[in-house]
């Protein structure tokens, strides 16, 4: 169905080229996951598969690919449209209408289908996604979860026979994720699709591949088995890594097998006493009384930051109502919920951005709307979702040294501050050429560099692979062992559980559940971690819990 | 809903007639049409481009007038208001002043010119807060593919700038800038651009990727006459409008130039139409609504084009001596008329239920 004949694309300017000597050959119905580190040229191969590249990317392209026998070449891809699906990273920066209905029907339109064909293939694509709700809604409207539904709708109802996705949950919250992924798993098992998808949380998706194809700095692996490349991939999800460890062999995929095979474990460990994390045993329980004890004004020393009755209306929504929240120094809470719930909305008035209906905001025992932008930044710091949005320079040395200025500090300290996040990063590269974990890095730095004792981050790990993220958690927990008190809202439950020390999850704006991360993760079936959900009821979160508790002595 | 064709023929009708007068009262009195309309029939969810538009005029407005205080624009005048001290050029640059008297006239003359471009550009903000831009283009033919890319991309670059340009205002601040003053926005006019571009490239790489313009397999002579018909057709009818639209220029540029342009681009599109292969997925109709719209858009433009080109009274802004402008009583009945024909279209769904909803709250 997909032939990469020997194929390299460079681009120009670019010392290596971005994919070398790929020669892949993709069977029809099958799903395949490809896998690597950012950068890697995972993003080219895809936009091979339907002619973006080098027809609207640019750049040089040295062998064939065929896609249902066509030639790329000769192909530009609109002319692949009718057999190649393509979905965006970002859903609604690829939307070209504005409603759900108009959305789904604009490619078909584009193609020349028949219009009463046109009628009923839109209403088929609207129920195989589940989406007969909200068919005639905005699409601004939507939550992510359902953008990124309607974009594969929109593919979907134009017919093709190949779907081609790029990080199609990245932005989603576990149960939204899920919904997708089991659409697509419909699509191959159903109707004998051919899916190729790149995906950074494999843990959402490694279960569902039937192939695997390893990117690494431009060179593609032929298609492996999913079991036999996660033997070796340096990337991999907790529950391999899980079977790793415990040399299960064939290695578990899916939550489902590994529960099965670690049925004697959790019997050997269902004897023994509760295990404890060594880093976070004292903390846990702490959290609890915050609010109360909040009342007798300063009673509490270590609180830094609070939310008190805290109400933020948008528009017509109210995205937060009534919260009331204080984080303590040294603490490391993660803030969860749907798409939509109002996690970005709290950080956002947790640094005095947001204008607020009722309730009050202090940090450092002040207001952050009513302190200066540069007295704000030395109490409270924001890592936005887009680390791009605090960067300017053209230069990584330059954006430190205009950080130093901008902050008053002595020269050096950002550039001190990043090396010691990220190690070496090359002074003289451009920001955007950074990969993604080295971007977010240099972005902590610069709000570090602020002197912020309150550390605010909006979903830290999108795009961030499992390096760049097994570095993000060591920094973390550095901070927050330096007395900072950090405050994450993430999807990402592997992360949570790695790292923090109390969870709270938000639901249309109210604080649904606030206590600390063992108890409130292990038990939900939405934000459980793999290991937990393969070890319930034994309160392991993290691979490191298993094996400590298996072994307390090493 | 209503046809969005239908919608900026309207919203272009009005821009049209705006652009044709400096009558004060009458230029207040679209921006007045324009906003009532916004008002009342912006769907629910749909871009909020009128204020954005509406800011951008003022600033125009604002740099008008500064300009002509700094300046001087030529409009002389013997309200002194207030003498400025002249800068001392030097020879060669004898043609420019700087400072100097500044009077009544060429203050109002100034802000008057500004406030034109403003409602002609609040015109335009209107028709895009009715009807979406991205919708008006599911109707252009497909002979226009390059160019309705780049249209699609250049309507929705605006409301894209002004999102990312708070984000990016937001992100200085937490830089610890206050995000105001020059400086600070020089600093951020490349990252808000560049993000802008972005996802402009995006958009475009989506429709392409989703089969935009896709033609079926055509001759090299076919394909040639296509294009080169467009692409004179589409620079006369630019030329034309520019011509009708600034009335300094006039003359052949103007009406005559249209018609040619416009006559080639129908070619063009009769030519492309033979070979269109996209389908409608439940177009909008065309009725009684759209064909008032259309109506009123025309009437008004006709009768400020003839009224400015005939020199009626009323039209422009008398500043030597000056007076307060009389209102001209056909201009205004042509306005009122746009202003009527919005009250005949329906109210869209969404914000008729959500009234709906508000009245049962109260």
């Amino acid at each position: 169905m997909i032939d990469f004949q020997d194929v390299s694309v460079s681009y120009a300017g670019q010392s290596r080229p971005a994919l070398s000597g790929a020669t892949v050959h993709i069977d029809e119905g099958e799903l395949v996951l490809v896998v690597g580190p950012t950068g890697s040229g995972k993003s080219t191969l895809l936009r091979c598969i339907n002619g973006l590249v080098p027809h609207f990317t640019g750049g040089l392209l040295q062998g064939r690919v065929l896609v249902g026998g066509r030639d790329t070449r000769t192909h530009r891809p609109r002319d692949l449209a009718d057999l190649v699906g393509f979905v965006v990273q970002d859903p609604m920066s690829g939307f070209v209408t504005d409603t759900v209905e108009d959305e789904i029907a604009y490619g078909m339109e584009a193609l020349g289908v028949d219009p009463l064909a046109m009628r009923r293939r839109v209403e088929d694509a609207l129920d195989v996604l589940a989406l007969a709700q909200v068919r005639d809604r905005p699409l601004r409207s939507l939550s992510g979860g359902q953008q990124q539904r309607v974009a594969i709708a929109a593919v979907l109802a134009a017919g093709p026979r190949i779907l081609v996705l790029d990080e199609p949950t990245s932005a989603l919250d576990p149960v939204a994720a899920e919904d997708v992924l089991a659409a697509l798993h419909r699509l191959v098992h159903d109707l004998g699709m051919t899916v190729v998808m790149a995906e950074h949380r494999l843990e959402r998706v490694v279960h569902h591949a039937d192939r695997i194809l390893l990117v690494e700095a431009g060179h593609a692996s032929p298609l492996l088995d999913p079991a036999e490349a996660m033997v070796t991939s340096p990337i991999h999800p907790p529950v391999v890594s899980l079977g790793r460890r415990l040399h299960w062999r064939p290695l578990p995929l899916s939550v489902r097998e590994a529960r099965r095979r670690a049925s004697d474990i959790r019997e050997r460990l269902a004897t023994l006493p509760p295990p404890g994390r060594a880093n976070q045993g004292a903390r846990t329980g702490r959290s609890a009384d915050h609010v109360g004890a909040l009342g007798a004004a300063g009673a509490v020393t270590n609180v830094v930051a609070a939310a008190i009755g805290l109400t933020v209306r948008r528009g017509q929504v109210t995205a937060l109502s009534g919260v009331d929240l204080a984080f303590t120094a040294g603490e490391i809470t993660a803030v969860m919920g749907r798409n939509g719930a109002g996690k970005s909305t709290l950080l956002a008035a947790l640094v005095g951005e947001l204008p607020r209906h009722h309730g009050r905001v202090s940090v450092m025992g002040s207001d952050p709307a009513r302190l200066t932008p540069a007295a704000r930044c030395a109490a409270v710091g924001l890592v936005p979702q887009d680390p791009d949005l605090l960067l300017y320079a053209d230069s990584v040395g330059a954006e430190c040294r205009s950080a130093d200025a901008d902050f008053g500090c002595p020269p050096g300290t950002t550039a001190a501050l990043l090396a010691r996040i990220a190690g070496p990063v090359p002074g003289d590269r451009h920001p955007r050429d950074l990969s993604e974990g080295q971007r977010l890095a240099l972005a902590l730095a610069i709000v570090l560099a602020g002197g912020a004792s309150v550390l605010l981050l909006d979903e830290p790990t999108r795009g961030l692979d499992y390096q760049a993220k097994a570095r993000l958690v060591e920094v973390l927990r550095h901070l927050a062992d330096e007395g900072h008190a950090v405050v994450l809202a993430t999807h990402d439950v592997e992360l949570v559980a790695e790292v923090a020390h109390r969870v709270v999850v938000l639901a249309d704006g109210e604080v649904v559940t606030d206590g600390p991360a063992r108890q409130v993760i292990a038990g939900s079936p939405a934000f459980a971690p793999q290991v937990a959900k393969i070890m319930h009821p034994i309160p392991c979160l993290t691979v490191e819990d298993v094996c400590h508790a298996l072994d307390p002595v090493s | 809903m209503i046809h969005p064709v239908a919608w900026w023929a309207w919203g272009v009708g009005l821009a049209t007639a705006a652009a044709h007068t400096t009558n004060p009262v009458l230029l207040v009195l679209v921006v007045v049409v324009a906003g009532w309309a916004v008002l009342e029939r912006r769907e629910v969810g749909a871009i909020e481009a009128f204020r954005p538009f509406l800011l951008i005029g003022l600033v125009a407005v604002l740099l008008r007038v500064v300009m002509a205080v700094v300046l001087g624009n030529g409009v002389g005048g013997s309200l002194v208001i207030v003498d400025l001290p002249r800068l001392a050029l030097p020879s060669w640059l004898a043609g420019l002043r700087v400072g100097g008297p500044v009077t009544l006239e060429s203050v109002l003359a100034a802000a008057v010119d500004g406030m034109r471009l403003a409602a002609t550009l609040a015109c335009i903000g209107a028709a895009n807060a009715l009807a979406s831009p991205k919708r008006l283009l599911r109707y252009a033919p497909a002979t226009l593919y390059d160019i309705g890319t780049a249209i699609v991309v250049a309507l929705t670059f605006a409301p894209q700038l002004v999102d990312l340009a708070s984000r990016v205002r937001v992100a200085r601040r937490l830089r610890g800038h206050a995000g105001r003053g020059p400086r600070e926005l020089a600093r951020l006019v490349v990252p808000v651009l560049a993000g802008t571009l972005e996802r402009s490239l995006e958009l475009a790489a989506s429709m392409e990727s989703r089969g935009y313009g896709r033609l079926p397999v055509r001759t090299g002579r076919a394909r040639w006459l296509g294009s080169i018909l467009a692409l004179l057709g589409t620079a006369g009818t630019c030329a034309g409008l520019y011509g009708l639209l600034s009335p300094s220029v006039g003359g052949w540029l103007g009406l005559p130039t249209l018609v040619v342009g416009v006559a080639l681009a129908a070619a063009s599109l009769v030519l492309g139409a033979r070979r269109e292969v996209r389908t409608a997925y439940r177009r909008d109709p065309w009725r009684a609504p759209e064909w008032a719209l259309t109506l009123a858009g025309a009437v008004a433009a006709g009768v400020f084009v003839v009224a400015d080109g005939t020199g009626a009274a009323g039209m422009a802004l008398h500043s030597a001596p000056l007076a307060w402008p009389e209102v001209p009583l056909l201009a205004t009945l042509a306005l009122a008329l746009c202003l009527s024909t919005v009250a005949l279209t329906p109210v869209p769904p969404r914000l008729a239920a959500a009234r709906i909803r508000s009245a049962a709250a109260a």
